[in-house]
């Protein structure tokens, strides 16, 4: 188990070693167009030059790296060359930001993925079967850019419910979160609620749950006490890795609604070539992908014996 | 000694039985609704000249509501006019070229890229496994989306661009599935007789065992193709898509995205159409996974 949990830090350490590399070759591509983004496109080349100068951006790109990863390591991520402040001050409330909307939208799909997964899968090929997963496959099918729009069409335009942008000028607003996360719930619960289905009905097929069946226990007891224990632990790795997926996939969302989260802020670094800001950003998101894919791994071990013990 | 061969019946060619299950879909409603999705916007696509009533970058009347008529009488704006006083309909006709010669194709990259990695990491294992592997590892942990927004916005978006960053994002997803078909399908018997018989790596690699591989292969193209579409979408959504003014959905919804809460019927439209567009893809890969579970 130690050994398993040190390898993975490992591979976790090499990882965003490699991720970081990669970025930093690919931002090399385009030299110059920093200074533009930082001065203006009416500065002159002399002025670039001096601004690129001053930061350090005609050293060797070996050495830029170095420096950046032995300061990265001692806890200093640089400064924004956007915000012009240290990355952290800007990255660590914008993230949680993203930790409150990606809690909520858990705390919406967890539940309600659960529960339709579990009553499609029951009856493999019923109609609430079929009706449940061809919903989830529209569902699924509406991307966020799309339905985002269209929520808002319904919620602000016509019925008038809801603001129509998140930004939370005025301090924190619940209602400001029904949108962005009415929307990341209704495209994220399609897929949760399939992979548990096909979980829950590959359980109905196991022979205890035929012997359950057949020694004329309650439908509500072999389902309750038998069926849904074993059901329960593939979907507790899936629900797992959208944490992961929620880090990246609210970029959409916080950008249509204007929610200061991490999404938006790696979005606005991206676009302005901001080397630090995306190399923090990046290196939070590899960190969570692969910490929630450990998590995921250990839990799925602690959940299913069989694992453990062979 | 004559042996009599007039009751075996001759093998069918590969592509032919390839054509046969794929036509098997429809057994399946949910495929076969899926299917005409997809014809339907196809042909769209094809017709857009003759079918569209205005041409997709002729300013008109500004921000009209949809079903109002042209100023001489003569029209009718089915589904509205943008700010600029393009006809919606139009431009969502057109748009479906864009994403429907561009998705399939970088869906094939993807794919042309990621089968021989899947097939080498599979069959060869050892070295050539732990390299390939840790690679799509790595490509992998990081958020898809992240990636592709850090490509475009660095390397500048066209689409060849777009391409190229579908195919590096995705070969790997498609390595993975690849790999894990082949492992199962190595041990086989008859790739063990094509091995007796000495036949090349690359040979048993693409002939023996990359047919046997089709079905699920075939369903993962369809999911991936919707996935493509969404990305696509998404780039133009976040201003990264392709250049103006050729319509192109995701631009359409970004480029009045602000305005949607006032005038819903500039963005409303194209995100049924590419919403219908995925689902198409969806419908047809689910009744595929269904047809094919059945035998």
């Amino acid at each position: 188990m130690l050994i398993f949990v040190i390898r993975r830090i490992g591979t976790m350490a090499l990882t965003m070693l490699v991720v970081s590399i990669l970025l930093f070759l690919l931002l090399e591509l385009q030299p110059g167009n920093v200074a533009i983004k930082v001065l203006g496109p009416y500065s002159s080349e002399e002025q670039r030059n001096l601004w690129l100068e001053a930061n350090g951006y005609f050293e060797p790109v070996y050495q830029r790296y170095l420096s950046w990863l032995l300061n990265f390591v001692t806890g200093d991520f640089g400064e924004s060359v956007r915000f012009k402040v240290p990355v952290g001050e800007i990255l660590w409330p914008r993230l949680a930001n993203t930790g409150i909307l990606a809690a909520a939208t858990l705390a919406v799909v967890v539940p309600i993925s659960l529960l339709l997964g579990v009553l499609a899968g029951m009856r493999e090929g019923s109609k609430l079967d079929r009706t449940i997963s061809v919903g989830s496959i529209i569902t699924t099918s509406i991307p966020e850019f799309a339905s985002a729009p269209l929520l808002g069409a319904i919620f602000v335009f016509w019925l008038g419910w809801l603001p129509g942008t998140s930004g939370m000028i005025d301090g924190f607003d619940i209602t400001q979160l029904i949108l962005p996360v009415m929307v990341l719930a209704l495209y994220d619960f399609g897929y949760v609620t399939r992979m548990t289905r096909a979980s829950m009905a590959e359980v109905m097929m196991t022979h205890y749950i035929r012997t359950a069946v057949l020694k004329g226990l309650p439908y509500r007891v072999v389902i309750m006490k038998h069926a849904l224990r074993n059901a329960l632990i593939a979907p507790f790795t899936v629900i797992m890795l959208q944490i992961n997926w929620l880090l990246s996939g609210v970029i959409v969302v916080e950008f249509f609604f204007a929610y200061k989260g991490f999404g938006a802020l790696l979005l606005e670094a991206s676009l302005n070539q901001d080397i630090f800001m995306i190399e923090a950003c990046a290196m939070v998101a590899v960190f969570v992908a692969v910490a929630t894919q450990t998590i995921a791994d250990l839990g799925y071990t602690y959940l299913n014996p069989r694992i453990r013990f062979s | 000694m004559a042996v009599d061969t007039q009751d075996v019946p001759r093998r069918e060619s590969g592509l032919l039985r390839t054509l046969k299950g794929i036509a098997l879909i429809r057994e399946s409603a949910v495929g076969v609704i899926g299917l005409t999705i997809i014809v339907f916007w196809v042909l769209v696509a094809l017709l857009a000249d003759v079918i569209a009533p205005f041409p997709p970058n002729q300013n008109y009347i500004p921000l009209a509501t949809p079903l109002t008529p042209t100023l001489d009488g003569s029209g009718m704006f089915w589904l509205g006019t943008d700010l600029q006083g393009r006809d919606i309909l139009s431009r969502i006709i057109h748009g479906s070229r864009k994403v429907l010669m561009l998705a399939p194709l970088a869906t094939l990259c993807a794919y042309a890229v990621g089968i021989p990695m899947g097939l080498a990491a599979g069959y060869k294992r050892g070295w050539v496994d732990d390299v390939l592997s840790f690679l799509s590892n790595v490509i992998l942990s990081f958020p898809i989306l992240v990636l592709y927004v850090i490509i475009i916005a660095t390397v500048g978006s066209s689409a060849i661009n777009i391409l190229l960053a579908v195919t590096f994002a995705s070969a790997p997803g498609i390595m993975r599935i690849v790999r894990g078909l082949v492992l199962d399908l190595r041990n086989r018997e008859y790739v063990f007789a094509a091995e007796t018989r000495g036949e090349p790596g690359w040979r048993i690699m693409l002939i023996e065992i990359l047919p046997n591989a089709r079905g699920p292969l075939i369903v993962d193209a369809c999911l991936r193709v919707g996935y493509v579409i969404i990305t696509i979408g998404v780039l133009g959504f976040l201003g990264l898509g392709l250049p103006p003014p050729d319509p192109d959905w995701g631009g359409m919804i970004n480029e009045f995205r602000v305005m949607s809460m006032s005038f819903p019927h500039m963005t409303v439209f194209p995100c049924l159409a590419i919403s219908s567009l995925v689902l198409g893809f969806n419908l047809l890969a689910d009744g595929l996974r269904e047809v094919s579970l059945r035998d």
